[in-house]
C-alpha cells in the first residue's frame, strides 16, 4: 500500500517578534547607511548641484572627473598634495604606527612577564597609566619634543610621539601571562636563549593577536587628524584625512567648493581601513577569543 | 650517561615555605628512581631543582662529576618530559623534536637522521608533518618523549607525565617508557603520586612527605619493609592494615581487649601493628575473630572488609576460596607484622 499520508505545510503563524527585530535592523543600517551612501553619490554629482539644491540622492555624471581631480590634481599652493600623495602619507601612519606600536608593545610585554626585572610590576604600572594620558593631553609638550628635535614635517615625527601609549602593551601582558610556564621551561631545556624564544615560541604563538592589534593600531593611526594637522604643515605631508579638511577650506570664498573632490577623498579615506578589517577579521576574531596555545 | 648526587638539598621559596627540607642522595649511573607522595610535597620542587628551573637554597647538586648548581638548564644535559607535554603548539611534531637539536647548531642530517630514529622507535613516523593539536594525549606524550631521546642526555626527568591520560593508555605508556629506558641505559628520575607506577617502574623508589625523605628503597623494601606508617599506608592498594595495640613482655593486645598472640619483640607499651592484606589467612579454628561485613569482588581476588579489635581492617583472599560476610576466624604470620611506634609512627 502506498503511503498516503498527506503532507501538509503547517500554516506558519506570523512571528511579530522576529519583524519587529528585523524593522529595528533595517531602520538602523539605513540610519547607517544613508549618509555613506550620499557621500559616495555627491561624488558623482556637479558641485554647483549641490551648492543649489543641497546634499543630493542621485547619480551624476562627474565621478571620472572627480577622482582625476581628486587623485592626481594639486590643491593648496605648493602643489604638492595630490590625493595620491596623502594616501601614500596616510598609509606611511596607519602602518608604520601599527608595526612599530606592535614591535615597541610586544618587546616592553615580554620584559615585564619574563624577566625578574627589579620594578617589573611598577614600570608595568606606570606604563599602565598612559592610557589616562592620551596624545590630546600631552600635545603640546609632545609638540614642543618633536619640535626641538627637529622632526616636524617628518614620518617620525608623525608616528613615534602616537605609538607612546600602552594600549597594546597591555593586551601583550595578558597574552604572555596566559602561555603556560611549561612552555617556557621547555624551551629553556631545549636551549633557546631569550631572543630565541621570542622569535620561536612567542611571536608565532602571537599571530592572531598580533593580527588583531594591527587592526585596531592601523584603523586608529590612520584616522588621526589632530595630531598631523600639528605636525605637518607641508602639503607633501599631509595625510588623507586631514587633507580632505584642507580642499574644501581653501576653495571657499567666491569659487565653489569642491564637494565632489572632497567626497571623493573621502570615500578614498574610508576603504583602507574598510579593507583591512575586512581581510583580517577571521583573524581579529581568533586573536580576541581563542589561541592555540 | 651519569650518577646524580644531592648532598643536604634544600629548598625555601621566597614566600618562606620550606618546599624540601635538606635531603640526600645519590642516583646511580642508568638507574630509574621514582620521587612518590602525596600533592605538595615537593616532589616537583626536588625534580625542578635537578633540572636548573629553580635555584637550590642551600647544599650541591652534582650530575655526572660537576657540581651544576649554577649551571643552565641548557647546559646541564638533560631533557625533561612534562605533565601536559608543552609541545610547542605552532610546529609540526618534526620540528617539535628537531628543535632541541637545531638550537644546539646540530648539522641538518643528523638532525634528519636522529628524528627519524626517534620518530621510528616510538611510532611516530607516520605523524611528523602533524601539529600536536591533531594528535591523541598518548601520540603527544610519545612526542614529549621523542623531544627527550633525540637528545640524547645524560638524565631524564619526568614530571608525572602520565597523569593526563586515561587508566588504559596509562597502563600502556608506563610499560613504554620502562622499556624505553632500559633500552636506552639513561639515568632517569620520574615524579608521580601514584604509588603503582612508582611500584611498577621503579629500580628505586623515594617517598616524600611533607617535603622530607620517609624512605629509600627498592619497590620490595618499600613494600615489604615500610619506614614509616606513613610509607605503610601510603605504597600498595589497599594499603596495610595498621591497628592500635598493646605489647607487654611479647604479648600483642589489641585496644579493645583481643588478644592477638606472641611476638618476638622488645618492644613494649602502645605500638602500631602493620598488616598487609594479603599476609592474613583464613583459618577454621584457633585464630583471631573477625566480623567480615562487606566483601569486595575484583575477579582475580577478593577483599573482606571487617572489623579486627573495634578497628577497620581488610584481609586478601584469592578467588577460589568461598567466603561469606560474618564472623571468621583469621590468623597472621608473625614474621610478617610490622611494628611502628605509636606516637612517632616510626618503624620499631
Ligand atoms: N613557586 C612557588 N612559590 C612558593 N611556594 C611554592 C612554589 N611552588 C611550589 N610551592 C609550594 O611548595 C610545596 C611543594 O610543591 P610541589 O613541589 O609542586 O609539590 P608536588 O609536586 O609534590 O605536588 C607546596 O606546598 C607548594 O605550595
Ligand atoms: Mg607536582
Amino acid at each position: 500500500m502506498a503511503d498516503q499520508t498527506h503532507v501538509q505545510t503547517p500554516r506558519r503563524s506570523i512571528n511579530w517578534g522576529a519583524i519587529g527585530d528585523h524593522t529595528v535592523l533595517i531602520l538602523g543600517s539605513l540610519f547607517m547607511l544613508v549618509p555613506l551612501i550620499m557621500v559616495v553619490l555627491t561624488t558623482t554629482v556637479p558641485d554647483v548641484d549641490i551648492i543649489k539644491y543641497g546634499p543630493q540622492l542621485k547619480i551624476g555624471d562627474q565621478f571620472d572627473d572627480n577622482f582625476e581631480k581628486a587623485m592626481f590634481e594639486a590643491s593648496g599652493f605648493s602643489g604638492a598634495n595630490t590625493g595620491m600623495r596623502m594616501l601614500f602619507n596616510s598609509f606611511v601612519l596607519g602602518i608604520g604606527f601599527a608595526l612599530g606600536k606592535i614591535l615597541i608593545a610586544m618587546m616592553a610585554a615580554y620584559a615585564i612577564v619574563y624577566f625578574r626585572l627589579r620594578f617589573a610590576t611598577l614600570a608595568f604600572w606606570v606604563i599602565f597609566t598612559t592610557l589616562l594620558l592620551p596624545l590630546e593631553v600631552r600635545i603640546l609638550p609632545s609638540y614642543e619634543v618633536v619640535q626641538q628635535l627637529g622632526m616636524l614635517n617628518t614620518y617620525q615625527g608623525l608616528i613615534i610621539p602616537l605609538i607612546a601609549s600602552a594600549t597594546a602593551t597591555f593586551f601583550f601582558r595578558q597574552f604572555f601571562r596566559s602561555v603556560p610556564e611549561e612552555l617556557v621551561e621547555a624551551a629553556r631545556i631545549d636551549g633557546a636563549g631569550p631572543v630565541k624564544f621570542f622569535i620561536d615560541i612567542l611571536v608565532p604563538l602571537s599571530k592572531t593577536m598580533i593580527a588583531a592589534m594591527f587592526i585596531i593600531m592601523f584603523v586608529f593611526g590612520w584616522n588621526q587628524y589632530l595630531w598631523p594637522t600639528m605636525i605637518t604643515t607641508e602639503e607633501d605631508m599631509y595625510t588623507l584625512v586631514r587633507g580632505i579638511k584642507q580642499i574644501t577650506q581653501t576653495l571657499e570664498g567666491t569659487n565653489v567648493p569642491e564637494f565632489g573632490r572632497a567626497n571623493l577623498l573621502a570615500v578614498i579615506a574610508i576603504l583602507p581601513p574598510v579593507a583591512v578589517v575586512i581581510f583580517f577579521q577571521s583573524w581579529f576574531v581568533k586573536g580576541l577569543t581563542e589561541s592555540d596555545k | 650517561m651519569a650518577q646524580v648526587t644531592l648532598n643536604s638539598v634544600r629548598k625555601v621559596y621566597p614566600n618562606g615555605v620550606e618546599a624540601v627540607t635538606s635531603s640526600s642522595f645519590k642516583i646511580e649511573d642508568g638507574e630509574f628512581v621514582v620521587l612518590v607522595g602525596p600533592s605538595g610535597c615537593g616532589k616537583s620542587t626536588l625534580l625542578r631543582m635537578i633540572a636548573g628551573l629553580e635555584d637550590i637554597t642551600e647544599g650541591t647538586l652534582e650530575i655526572g662529576d660537576r657540581v651544576v648548581n649554577n649551571v643552565d638548564p641548557a647546559d646541564r644535559d638533560i631533557a625533561m618530559v612534562f605533565q601536559n607535554y608543552a609541545l610547542y603548539p605552532h610546529m609540526t611534531v618534526r620540528k617539535n623534536i628537531a628543535y632541541g637539536l637545531k638550537n644546539r647548531k646540530t648539522p641538518a642530517d643528523e638532525i634528519e637522521r636522529k628524528v627519524a630514529e626517534a620518530a621510528k622507535m616510538l611510532n611516530l613516523e607516520e605523524y611528523l608533518e602533524r601539529k600536536p593539536s591533531q594528535l591523541s594525549g598518548g601520540q603527544r606524550q610519545r612526542v614529549a618523549m621523542g623531544r627527550a631521546i633525540v637528545r640524547d642526555p645524560a638524565l631524564f626527568l619526568f614530571d608525572e607525565p602520565l597523569s593526563n591520560l586515561d587508566a588504559k593508555l596509562r597502563n600502556q605508556m608506563r610499560i613504554e617508557i620502562k622499556a624505553l629506558q632500559r633500552r636506552l641505559g639513561v639515568t632517569s628520575i620520574y615524579v608521580t603520586h601514584d604509588q603503582v607506577e612508582a611500584m611498577t617502574m621503579a629500580d628505586r623508589i623515594i617517598v616524600l612527605n611533607g617535603g622530607r625523605i620517609e624512605q629509600i628503597g627498592t619497590p620490595s623494601e618499600i613494600y615489604h619493609n615500610p619506614a614509616s606508617v606513613f610509607v605503610a599506608s601510603f605504597m600498595g592498594a589497599p594499603p596495610m592494615n595498621l591497628i592500635d595495640a598493646t605489647i607487654t613482655g611479647g604479648q600483642v593486645t589489641l585496644a579493645d581487649g583481643v588478644a592477638m598472640g606472641a611476638l618476638q619483640t622488645s618492644a613494649q607499651g602502645a605500638v602500631k601493628l602493620g598488616i598487609r592484606p594479603e599476609d592474613v589467612q583464613l583459618v577454621s579454628e584457633g585464630g583471631v575473630s573477625i566480623n567480615v561485613e562487606l566483601i569486595e569482588e575484583l575477579g582475580a581476588h577478593r577483599l573482606l572488609h571487617g572489623k579486627l579489635g573495634g578497628q577497620p581492617f581488610t584481609i586478601h583472599v584469592l578467588k577460589d576460596i568461598p567466603v561469606d560476610p560474618g564472623a571468621h576466624q583469621i590468623s597472621v604470620d608473625p614474621a610478617a607484622i610490622c611494628l611502628f611506634d605509636a606516637a612517632s609512627g616510626m618503624r620499631l
